[in-house]
């Protein structure tokens, strides 16, 4: 299928699939900066910070620390991780205030006949949960594949104990539709409304709600 | 590496039942200065492994005079609160390798950068 060629994850595992000539794109590309400056403002923004405070935010899959920049800008402190070490390396170019580490992986995918997908999540989940002050949020910015796949990562969230939801926003346009998995640990928050959803048909809801009671 | 990193990173190794705190063995270490925040500081403090602090500081040769234990109404002592800031976000490690104390595994540091991938058979 000529649209699946267009995910990175379909072409090469991220360690390969992310190398010097694709690092280099994220901080030289204006467009790719644009979008992924944009992005993280709008996760910022989902993971609700009290005002005027500076946080301690991890940021999971940093790449070249674009989204790290805005964090800084608005005074926090972060730490990086990242599989790449293009990535990572570009970073270090840049010179990103925020600490950095090698690791992770692509969750969704099976490269290799060991991985197991809804295992992976489900372990990432979890460690993050007991990583996270009670209370705490964490967003993702996510592109899922179909309904299915959205499906296998909020089940694995909320199996490791998280509540909370799906915020997609701009839900009516293929180009600026964007989804956002917004968690909570400990405690249930409100999930925020997506944007541009104003349109959107009584009964289409752009949050899918799940509970997270056991 | 900063300690405050440091200070939450465990071992996943396999097996592993306790991989904390991981031991720090650096060839170069750097200070850089970062702009003091006591609030900030204050609020990471209840968060902390204070002795693992302790141990890594001294171990880096860079305890900036830290006390053995957490001092009380720390919130309004400025002084302790800079030697604090100093350790956990100034005192940087840039080569080197975390050693995790049950396996014995070694992960790299690289121009600041711990790698803590595990191969496949470790996971």
């Amino acid at each position: 299928m000529a649209s699946s060629c267009r995910r990175p994850e379909h072409m090469a595992p991220p360690e390969v699939f992310y190398n010097e000539d694709e690092a280099r794109k994220y901080s030289q590309n204006s467009r790719m900066i644009e979008i992924q400056t944009q992005m993280s403002e709008r996760a910022v923004e989902l993971l609700n910070l009290p005002e005027d405070q500076s946080c301690f935010l991890l940021d999971v899959g940093c790449g070249s620390g674009l989204s790290g920049d805005y964090l800084s800008e608005e005074g926090h402190l972060w730490v990086g991780v990242d599989i790449s070490t293009a990535m990572l390396d570009v970073a270090l170019d840049r010179e990103v205030e925020g600490d950095l580490l090698l690791s992770l992986q692509w969750l969704c995918n099976a490269d290799k006949k060991t991985h197991s997908p809804p295992k992976r999540l489900y372990t990432f989940f979890s460690t993050l949960y007991s990583s996270l002050a009670r209370g705490a949020r964490a967003v993702f910015q996510i592109y899922p594949e179909n309904s299915e796949q959205l499906e296998l990562i909020t089940a694995q969230a909320m199996k490791a104990g998280f509540t909370g939801g799906m915020v997609v926003d701009y839900p009516n346009s293929t180009k600026a539709k964007k989804f956002f998995l917004c968690l909570f640990a400990g405690v249930s928050g409100v999930l925020p409304k997506g944007l541009g959803t104003e349109t959107v048909d009584r009964g289409v809801s752009s949050q899918v709600q799940f509970t997270g009671q056991r | 590496m900063k300690l405050l990193t440091h200070n939450m990173l465990t071992s996943h190794v396999k097996g592993v039942v306790k991989g904390y705190p991981l031991l720090i063995k650096a060839t170069e270490v750097k200070v850089n200065e970062v702009e003091f925040n006591p609030q900030f500081v204050s609020r990471m403090i209840p968060k902390l492994e204070w002795t693992a602090l302790v141990q890594a500081a001294q171990g880096l040769g860079h305890l900036n005079d830290l006390p053995n234990e957490l001092v009380p109404d720390y919130e309004k002592n400025e002084e302790f609160l800079r030697k604090v800031h100093r350790v956990l976000l100034e005192v940087e490690v840039l080569e080197g390798c975390l050693q995790c104390p049950e396996s014995g595994r070694e992960f790299p540091i690289s121009k600041g950068v711990p790698n803590m991938l595990l191969n496949e058979d470790e996971t």
